[in-house]
């Protein structure tokens, strides 16, 4: 490694699709009729200017109805060794840009240069025959990603030993289970010896299992220096394996950099998804003639609003409101949620100033401190709640008001260490271990001694 | 990441045009080629009770019905030759040519999941049935083979042309592979008109009767379908008659446009395939 030779360089690159196969509908039987007798005709010219873009000007942005642009003027370079993620939401061009790059369709405009053996999986087992047994599929699906005969010959029992299905390994494939053929799939890929691997969301399929399975190679891929694209909607992983990410939105690059901001910006880019939230207007504002929500924001122990969330560091979420009327006394609280919509808590708000008493007129801003530590990685959902207790009325309630993601960038300090797979659970705490080492066994009674 | 010595460099930028075949390339995937004859090989029979043994069963077959309904019921003229032994000569090329030119111009629909996931020259698909094929051709050599020690035919110097006519009956559904396979994933109404064009092929080369039952002054169109020279070319080698050489000229003229044409076809549709599936 150390060499910074740039492996891969896309400049420009733009995919155009025509998706206008539109069929009009037609309300009379006599249209209906003389549009059959004349498909034929209309049907040929469609399908024939599937592929034809000559027409379009790939430099103005005319959005005629029937072209879509997949990707518009992509330009990055990736260094020999780099292992980036490809970030962004459904049919923003990720995976459109993977099938550029591994050269299953050619871009419209662009270019790109690729050093190096390059490989893509884009589906684990492309190719796999039902009918044939497994160890034939292996040559296969083998030679399908590229690999000479002689190579699978001599990783053919590694292989065979990775994937645990040694024992059906003459048995057709259609009896194999999913998750076998799954294993066997993904063994044939994890042998691949290329300069360049990209790398689709691979890993959502399997169990957990085999999605540890799968991270854990990916995380070898990327040691032995080799360069990863990786596309991916698990903002854990990508953070995790990536140091840096490319975030595409509509077909264009919008972030490339370090994957906590490019990830944070992500979210940012999603309503839904968004750190802070703040109503302008007290029509629009949630709750009722007693109390009003203005805002809602989850801030790092710097005071800055974030979306990305440091597994280290505590968050504060902080609910801003107002009191419309006096002589109330206000329950002030949250849910935290996570994607699963698992409830990870609840908590109310205890300033003991303001411990049932009446609360005056006026804005409020109270701040809680979920400390570093403690939340477990991923993306979590706030939804704050306002009740008075003086009647029992539940004035306001926003569901997934605020979002933050919690991302562990493993630099060895949190809890889970300089180990990269899946950690399981929805809190994340960092615990007190002791280990000593004894020599040999003793009684329970010297072993307490010497603590 | 030690031999640094001959890097691969790949550009990838928008094809246009016509495009010659890329051999080195083609080299550089010869596995991958033999891996999908083989796989063509391994699942043509696959969970059959009697496996390889079709490849002889329906060739015979289709000779028996034929020997009935064309030599016995309609009593084609087949210039003195044992109806039997005159259709079975042509039948087992005839049958190479039907089975591998409809999976060949099927084979980029059949493929199509593979196409979206991953490259590799696209060739590989119409190809390969061309030569896994040969492998049924081979075995139904056998009942040929039979069949000619029953009439007591016995060999002639003509046999030593029968590789030339091979290589011309592979010639045929390569061609038409290209052109077919590139234009149905394009309008899949090939899939619709392949049952009736083998049809057609089959009546229009002469299969259940001979090509000398075609008037004189025909001949020279008749001659323009590379089928005719091919099945001649077997009777002729086969039974020892002497080599239809004004048959075989035309047709081979004909086959190898068509191939050098389905070829560059083929490459141009190349590069939108997987945009128009």
């Amino acid at each position: 490694m150390g060499n910074e030779s740039k492996v891969i360089k896309v400049e420009n690159i733009s995919k155009c699709y025509r998706i206008g196969l539109k069929d009009n509908m037609h309300d009379t039987l006599v249209k209906t009729v003389f549009k059959a007798l004349k498909s034929p005709l209309d049907n040929y010219r469609r399908y024939r200017s599937l592929y034809k873009f000559d027409d379009i000007n790939p430099d103005s942005d005319d959005m005629r109805s029937d072209v879509i642009w997949a990707l518009k003027d992509i330009s990055f370079e990736v260094n020999a060794g780099e292992v980036v993620g490809i970030i962004g939401l459904n049919g923003s061009g990720k995976s459109t840009l993977l099938k550029i790059l591994s050269k299953i369709t050619d871009p419209t405009n662009g270019r790109a240069e690729i050093v190096g053996k390059l490989s893509s999986l884009l589906e684990v087992g492309t190719g796999f025959h039902s009918e044939l047994t497994g160890r034939e599929n292996i040559y296969l699906n083998g030679a399908i990603l590229g690999m000479k005969k002689k190579e699978i010959d001599r990783k053919f029992d590694e292989i065979i030993d990775f994937s645990g299905v040694e024992k059906f390994i003459d048995t057709p494939v259609k009896r194999y289970s999913s998750g076998m053929r799954v294993r066997l799939a993904f063994a044939v890929a994890a042998h691949l010896e290329p300069d360049l691997v990209l790398i689709d969301e691979v890993l959502a399929v399997g169990d957990i299992q085999f999605q540890k399975k799968c991270l854990n190679k990916m995380q070898d891929i990327g040691q032995q220096g080799r360069t990863v694209l990786f596309v991916s909607h698990n903002m854990q992983a990508v953070t995790r394996l990536c140091p840096r990410t490319i975030l595409l939105n509509n077909g264009r690059l919008v972030e490339d950099g370090p994957s906590n901001n490019v990830v944070s910006a992500y979210m940012g880019a999603d309503k839904s998804t968004r750190a802070i939230r703040e109503w302008d207007d007290l029509a629009d504002a949630p709750g009722d003639e007693a109390v009003k929500l203005w805002a809602v924001r989850i801030r790092t122990e710097d005071g800055l609003v974030s979306e990305a969330m440091d597994i280290r560091k505590p968050v504060y979420v902080e609910l801003e409101y107002e009191v419309l009327q006096p002589n109330y006394i206000f329950l002030v609280y949250y849910h935290l949620m996570n994607s699963d919509g698992l409830e990870l808590f609840e908590t109310i708000e205890n300033d003991s100033s303001w411990m049932d008493r009446p609360r005056p007129v006026g804005r409020y801003v109270s701040t809680s401190c979920i400390p570093g530590n403690l939340l477990s990685e991923g993306i979590l959902y706030v939804s704050p709640a306002i009740r008075t207790l003086n009647p029992e009325i539940r004035r306001l309630r926003v569901n997934d008001a605020v979002a933050f993601h919690v991302v562990d960038s493993v630099d060895g300090d949190s809890a889970r260490g300089s180990y990269m797979s899946n950690l399981g659970g929805v809190v994340r705490p960092l615990l007190k271990w002791e280990t000593h080492f004894t020599e040999q066994m003793k009684t329970q009674s010297q072993k307490f001694l010497k603590r | 990441m030690s031999n640094k010595g001959n890097v691969a460099l790949t550009i990838i930028k928008p094809r246009s045009g016509w495009q010659v075949i890329d051999f080195k390339e083609l080299r550089e995937y010869r596995d991958l080629f033999f891996s999908f004859v083989w796989r063509d090989v391994k699942v043509m029979y696959a969970q059959t009770i009697l496996g390889l043994s079709w490849a002889i069963l329906q060739p015979a077959i289709h000779i028996v019905i034929f020997t009935i309904i064309f030599g016995k019921v309609a009593k084609i003229g087949t210039d003195g030759i044992p109806y039997v032994l005159f259709s079975s000569v042509a039948i087992i090329p005839w049958n190479y040519i039907a089975q591998s030119m409809t999976q060949s111009s099927h084979s980029l629909i059949s493929g199509q999941n593979m196409l979206g996931k991953i490259y590799f020259p696209r060739l590989v698909f119409p190809i390969a049935p061309i030569l896994s094929k040969l492998v049924n051709f081979g075995i139904s050599l056998l009942i040929v083979s039979g069949i000619m020690i029953y009439y007591r035919v016995s060999p002639t110097v003509n046999l030593l042309y029968l590789p030339v006519f091979i290589v011309m009956m592979m010639l045929v559904p390569a061609a038409v592979g290209l052109w077919l396979s590139s234009l149905a994933i394009r309008f899949r109404d090939v899939q619709h008109i392949m049952p009736f064009f083998i049809q057609l092929l089959m009546y229009t080369a002469p299969i259940i009767y001979s090509a000398s039952t075609i008037p004189e002054h025909y001949r020279i169109f008749y001659s323009l379908n590379p089928l005719v020279g091919v099945i001649e070319g077997f009777r002729a080698c086969m039974l020892g008659m002497p080599i239809p050489w004004h048959y075989v000229w035309p047709g081979t003229v004909v086959g190898v446009l068509l191939l050098f044409t389905g070829a560059l076809y083929f490459r141009r549709m190349e590069s939108i395939i997987v945009d128009v599936i």
